[in-house]
């Protein structure tokens, strides 16, 4: 096969995000002779840390410190760029990958295929459509095969590769339309909901603000993040920015708890992709327990002190 | 200035999708059919921009069959003033849509685009970005607030790492995250008003669009179903279930 394979890398404050190594793991699940990884990075570390991901042959190392905050009108060119030679451009489907590869695609005049969660063949992947309630397989037209990758879907590659990094210093094309004007970390030393390992999350069986109180410090306990149903937020308990849902936020922890949650479909279409849901509710006819891997029919309140107490003197 | 504003006629999202049992696609055949919710979030932004008096005309497209113009008079009755539908019964990809939408920026001589961050139907993702690629304008996706004055939108985006603020010279396209805002909800006498509405419809052929390459969906399917799960009795049991699965 002649496939050539370009992984964008992306990285985020010198560190090379996990979600690199993942759809690196897609790549190499299509037949190909070179797959490369492109990383823009002030700081080397990001590229010594993709020379490592096995199966990749070559890192190129875009340098510059503007690289620092990159803009996707200001990596366009340069990836379109780097595009020659390539049959395949592949990036994360995370907001860095889903700003600026619509970008390239349309640029290249070639469809996008979003959120790839399995590979047919070269030209062949399936994707979710309908927050994840269906499944297509869609077929890439003749040209460079443009696709976004959904991270959970696949295992990251192992770290045992040992690829030669092609240094370059180029500026990224930064037009004088677009500036960059700070960055302000996530919702403080909480994890990110749709990056988390572990979600907690209350629904209206909480009951109050003060309820959510303690699903805080139990996800505080298990360095979990916290979210909400959408009856939780529309009563007030939550910000909006907690919602779990198909219009708010989709996640794919590994684990997943809900504590009086009913599991309307919405939400459901939110948590599809979850490692293992467990479901805590007084009701045993909720929805919510007819999709959880493990389900516990009682009272949250005396639930969640019993869960801090068993994880404290495991801990101990 | 004048904002256009795309609209897409999607499954409700209330409403539970199957899929058909010949994996020719999902059953719409009387299903309840409503805008994209990131779609009416860019309107209801679009008309705070013109309550506030930096925006003198909001204009609505969508895209599609004729059926489109229920979502196109639900807009209006929000407080879009005019609407417009590029008319085709073909499917359309992101990829066409950015290439209609770019046909149709640039007859209205549009100075701001908004849409929705994503449909909810295909989730790609990529009409916005597509959208501004072809048009070389500055993009800025996943807003959650939008300033606008001096020729400029800053724009504050909600990115994995946190909240990104960029600012981008107009004419630009913006994406709508959820937070942005909350849609009105349309009263009586404004759905009333929105029938006397200018409302055109634009056959696709007249834009004189080449072809675009498409993506060929093979096959739908239903996701594998989660595996039945398991009851317990205690929480010691629920700590020793998620002990066996590595979990805690």
């Amino acid at each position: 096969m002649s496939n050539n394979i370009l992984v964008i890398a992306e990285q985020h404050g010198g560190v090379l995000n996990p979600a690199t190594a993942k759809t690196v793991a897609c790549a190499r699940q299509i037949e190909h002779q070179t797959l490369d990884l492109a990383v823009f990075a002030a700081d080397a570390a990001p590229a010594e840390h993709a020379a490592k991901l096995e199966g990749v042959g070559k890192v190129i190392w875009l340098a510059d410190a503007g690289y620092a905050h990159p803009t996707a009108v200001g990596l366009e060119g340069r990836i379109l760029a780097l595009a020659q030679g390539y049959t395949h451009i592949l990036a994360p489907a995370t907001s860095f990958g889903r700003d600026v590869l619509p970008r390239v695609a349309a640029k290249l005049d070639v469809p996008q295929i979003s959120e790839i969660v399995a590979v047919e063949s070269a030209r062949i992947f399936k994707r979710p459509i309908y927050a994840g309630n269906a499944l297509i397989t869609v077929q890439a037209p003749p040209g460079i095969v443009v696709g976004t990758v959904r991270a959970n879907a696949f295992k990251p590659v192992t770290e045992s590769g040992a690829a030669c990094i092609e240094k370059h210093e180029t500026a990224p094309d930064q037009p004088e339309h677009t500036r960059f004007v700070s960055l302000v970390g996530g919702s403080g030393d909480r994890p990110d909901l749709q990056a988390a390992a572990r979600v907690l999350a209350g629904g209206r069986g909480v009951g109050t603000q003060a309820g959510f109180a303690d699903i805080f410090k139990l996800a505080d306990a298990m360095g979990a993040a916290v979210g909400a149903s959408r009856a939780a937020v529309d009563a007030g308990f939550v910000p909006n920015d907690l919602q779990i849902g198909q219009t708010s936020k989709i996640i794919a922890p590994d684990l997943y708890i809900a504590f009086g949650i009913s599991g309307a479909f919405q939400h459901l279409a939110g948590i599809k992709d979850a490692g293992v849901i467990v479901a805590v509710n007084t009701d045993p006819n909720a929805p919510i327990f007819e999709v959880a891997d493990i389900g516990l029919v009682a009272d949250l309140f005396e639930v969640i002190p019993q869960l801090e107490q068993a994880l404290s003197n495991r801990a101990g | 200035m004048k904002i256009l504003v795309g609209i897409k006629r999607v499954i409700d999202y209330n409403v539970q999708v199957h899929v058909k049992a010949d994996g020719s696609g999902v059953e719409t055949d009387g299903v309840k059919m409503s805008s994209n919710p990131f779609d009416e979030i860019a309107v209801e932004q679009a008309i705070r921009l013109k309550e506030a008096g930096v925006a003198h005309e909001i204009v609505v497209v969508s895209i599609g069959e004729a059926e489109a113009q229920e979502q196109l008079r639900s807009a209006l009755a929000m407080g879009a003033d005019r609407a417009l539908l590029v008319h085709t019964a073909q499917a359309v990809q992101p990829l066409l849509a950015a290439k209609i939408l770019a046909a149709v920026v640039k007859r209205e001589h549009a100075d701001l685009v908004l849409l929705g961050k994503q449909a909810i139907d295909d989730d790609a993702c990529q009409t916005p970005q597509m959208l501004a690629a072809l048009l070389d304008w500055p993009q800025a996706t996943f807003a959650s607030s939008i300033q606008v004055g001096d020729g400029r939108a800053e724009v504050i985006r909600e990115v994995d790492a946190g909240l990104e603020t960029l600012s981008v010279a107009l004419p630009a396209v913006l994406s709508t995250d959820l937070r942005l805002n909350e849609p009105r909800f349309i009263k009586i006498p404004q759905i009333m008003k929105a029938k006397s509405k200018p409302l055109q419809i634009v056959e696709f052929a007249e834009l004189g669009i080449a072809d675009t390459p498409s993506l060929r969906v093979l096959k739908t399917e239903a996701p594998a179903g989660r595996q039945a799960g398991i009851k317990v009795e205690s929480v010691a049991e629920l700590v020793g279930a998620l002990k066996e699965r590595g979990l805690l």
